[in-house]
């Protein structure tokens, strides 16, 4: 009888010491999550993008294409080469421009631009747009991706700090195009 | 000798573990499975230990920044000693890998072996066959060069596809808002650490069932598999006819293992190390991204489905292929094992090679990419040329100049994205021309607003050209009609 009883008393403190690792565990387990998730959480609010210039508005010539550089807003200390970033900047008339993503929205590869033919045209499986970003053809279901810019102080601004891929999240990028001041 | 002996009894004292690697090693197997069909189970297993080897080799050696990944790979391939050497064994042990594993998977289907009592052993190998491939995927993104970059691009725009959740997860895989430093370092995390280290667990599950359950037996047409009999079949089996694994079936083991190392090791030393291809830097846009070998038929897959179904079929298609194969040995758990009793099976397998054989064969030829230097670089056939009149020439500049020949071959030389426009003349007349010119469609561009009408008429006067001379070009018959 006693025998019993020693084991049911052990039993128990197996099972209380089982619940106080689960608890630590659990309380553990929210700063490791919280760590993991954190660069998924900073960018749903748009915590990546901001506005900076590519450039004085000489670069770009009325009515062409050109390619412009930028160091991406948020870097870290190993990122090298890989912060640096380009896009397609088309000044449409000196008022209005264009800026335009350099990936592909199909799969993001780099789109070149072809000033003979006013098309920008993918490497990776074909896809082409016309000078005004829109799809020509191939298997993109939509147009480039656009920045949103401004001029001030004779700079192109853009707002920009986040790789475009062609999910839900582009569409929202997009939503607010074309806000010259 | 007998020191030997005698050092051997004072660790055997004391670990125990003489007599239990005996037994598992003369384990009695069924006499007609020390066959070279069975080698290919230990033979990946020796890749794995290459692999491991090699990576710890370059760990010395590598740095997993963003900054510095493709400086660390020349000072391997340049500067370190045989450096170039072990990077390449690496590399082909990679591609031999994923082929060993899949001619395994092939085996081990084929012969029946996930059939019952091996359920768990077959989904066991299914998530070893997915964590090779993620090996593959994540080594070439360690390899950081332009490949790495655009491919990890390509990866995040299909992941960005994820209803709900896309941006999040994209998010998550590049480890920040662009490809960069914390990209290659959580790549790093998962291609040392996490993958192998589950491979590791993984694999040792898979190798215990295969000695607790026993190696599957040579299938017999007629001899089928049922869950009430099968366990005192095979016992029989194995006492009445079963030889001992070591050594009547390990040495073929052994020998196979050797050829595949030597293999690796002759392709290492004669093809090389692969890449690095330039550096990883965006802004370089003078660049072809191609994946590796072993994902070749993806990338041709996704330039062949229609825009609707890409993101479905790239979501769901490999969801329902891995349910599918963990899912098989419960629908299939019984019944006949040999593949000569089991057609669907056989043409199964036919179907997946052949479709992945020609989606690779694609993918390395890729005739749907524009050749983007065509333009500037690959001439008009002389034969276009002569003879023609000062207009038809001034159109073959305006096809040069506005980079028709970029996606449009002539005498085989360009582009294969639109078709060969050797014969053209015979399948559009002068009016057909010029609308498909202008008005683009059928996945060609319009050119309307980017040639002039003098452009557009020399352009049309050279593709009226070309057609066979023997053969009249086609010409509007209800047009010509009512001008006679």
């Amino acid at each position: 009888m006693s025998v019993e009883t020693s084991t049911s008393r052990r039993a128990l403190l197996v099972k209380v010491g089982l619940l106080f690792n689960g608890v630590v565990g659990a309380a553990l387990a929210v700063p490791i999550v919280r760590y993991l998730l954190s660069p998924a959480t900073r960018g749903k609010d748009n915590g990546y993008q901001s506005w900076l210039s590519v450039g004085p508005l000489e670069q770009f010539p009325a009515g062409e294409t050109r390619l412009a550089t930028y160091r991406n807003p948020v870097v870290n200390p190993g990122d090298g080469q890989t912060a640096n970033i380009a896009c397609w900047v088309r000044n449409v008339d000196n008022r209005n421009f264009q800026v335009f993503a350099i990936n592909c929205a199909h799969l993001g590869c780099p789109v070149r631009w072809f000033p003979q033919s006013n098309l920008f045209l993918c490497p990776c499986h074909g896809g082409a747009y016309y000078q005004d970003g829109s799809r020509a053809s191939g298997p993109p279901e939509r147009g480039l991706f656009e920045h949103q810019y401004k001029i001030e102080g004779g700079q192109l601004l853009i707002k920009t700090g986040q790789l475009p891929t062609p999910g839900p999240s582009a569409l929202i990028q997009l939503s607010g195009k074309k806000t010259c001041v | 000798m007998r020191l030997i002996n005698k050092v051997g009894a004072w660790f055997d004292f004391r670990l125990q573990l003489g007599a239990p690697i005996t037994e598992a090693a003369t384990h009695r197997v069924p006499r007609e499975t020390a066959s070279w069909f069975y080698v290919f189970g230990s033979a990946a297993l020796t890749v794995l230990l290459l692999q491991i080897v090699t990576g710890i080799l370059l760990a010395l050696i590598y740095v997993p920044s963003a900054g510095e990944a493709w400086n660390s790979l020349q000072t391997l391939n340049h500067d370190i000693s045989l450096g170039w050497f072990i990077r390449a064994l690496h590399g082909w042990g990679s591609n031999f890998m994923v082929a060993i594993v899949l001619i395994h998977l092939v085996q081990v289907f084929l012969f029946g072996a996930y059939k019952f009592p091996r359920e768990l052993t077959w989904i066991v190998g299914v998530f070893l066959l997915l964590m090779t491939l993620g090996m593959a995927f994540t080594g070439q993104v360690l390899r950081f060069d332009q490949d790495a970059y655009w491919g990890l691009g390509i990866g995040a725009s299909i992941t960005s596809r994820i209803p709900l959740i896309g941006p999040w997860a994209v998010s998550l895989l590049l480890g920040g808002p662009i490809i960069a430093a914390t990209t290659l370092s959580r790549f790093f995390a998962l291609h040392v650490f996490v993958i192998p280290g589950l491979m590791l667990a993984f694999v040792g599950v898979h190798l215990l069932m295969v000695l607790k359950l026993g190696i599957n037996e040579w299938p017999m047409p007629g001899r089928i598999v049922r869950r009430a009999t099968y366990l005192a079949e095979y016992r029989e089996l194995t006492h009445k006819d079963g030889v001992p694994f070591v050594p009547a079936a390990v040495w073929k083991d052994v020998l196979f293992s050797g050829f595949v190392l030597l293999s690796i090791a002759c392709c290492a030393v004669y093809l090389g190390p692969f890449g690095p291809s330039g550096q990883p830097d965006p802004t370089i846009i003078q660049t072809v991204p191609r994946p590796d070998y072993f994902f070749l038929w993806l990338y041709a897959l996704l330039s062949f489905l229609p825009p609707s179904a890409e993101t479905p079929i790239l979501l769901i298609g490999p969801a329902i292929g891995i349910v599918v194969l963990l899912v098989l040995p419960f629908i299939a758990g019984e019944g006949e094992k040999s593949w000569k009793r089991r057609p669907i099976a056989v043409l199964t397998i036919l179907l997946a090679a052949v479709s992945l054989g020609t989606l690779t064969r694609l993918g390395d030829h890729a005739p749907w990419s524009p050749v983007m230097n065509a333009w500037s670089s690959v001439p008009i056939p002389s034969q276009y040329l002569s003879g023609r009149t000062a207009l038809e020439r001034r159109g073959a500049l305006v096809f040069q100049a506005k980079q028709c020949h970029n996606c449009h071959a002539l005498d085989g030389q360009g582009g294969q994205r639109g078709p060969a426009l050797d014969r053209v003349a015979l399948r559009l007349n002068e009016d057909q021309l010029i609308r498909q010119v202008i008005q683009g469609g059928g996945n060609m561009p319009a050119y309307g607003k980017n040639l002039n009408p003098p452009e557009t008429t020399a352009l049309v006067a050279f593709l009226k050209t070309l057609h066979p001379l023997a053969i009249a070009p086609a010409k509007d018959a209800s047009r010509s009609a009512a001008l006679e």
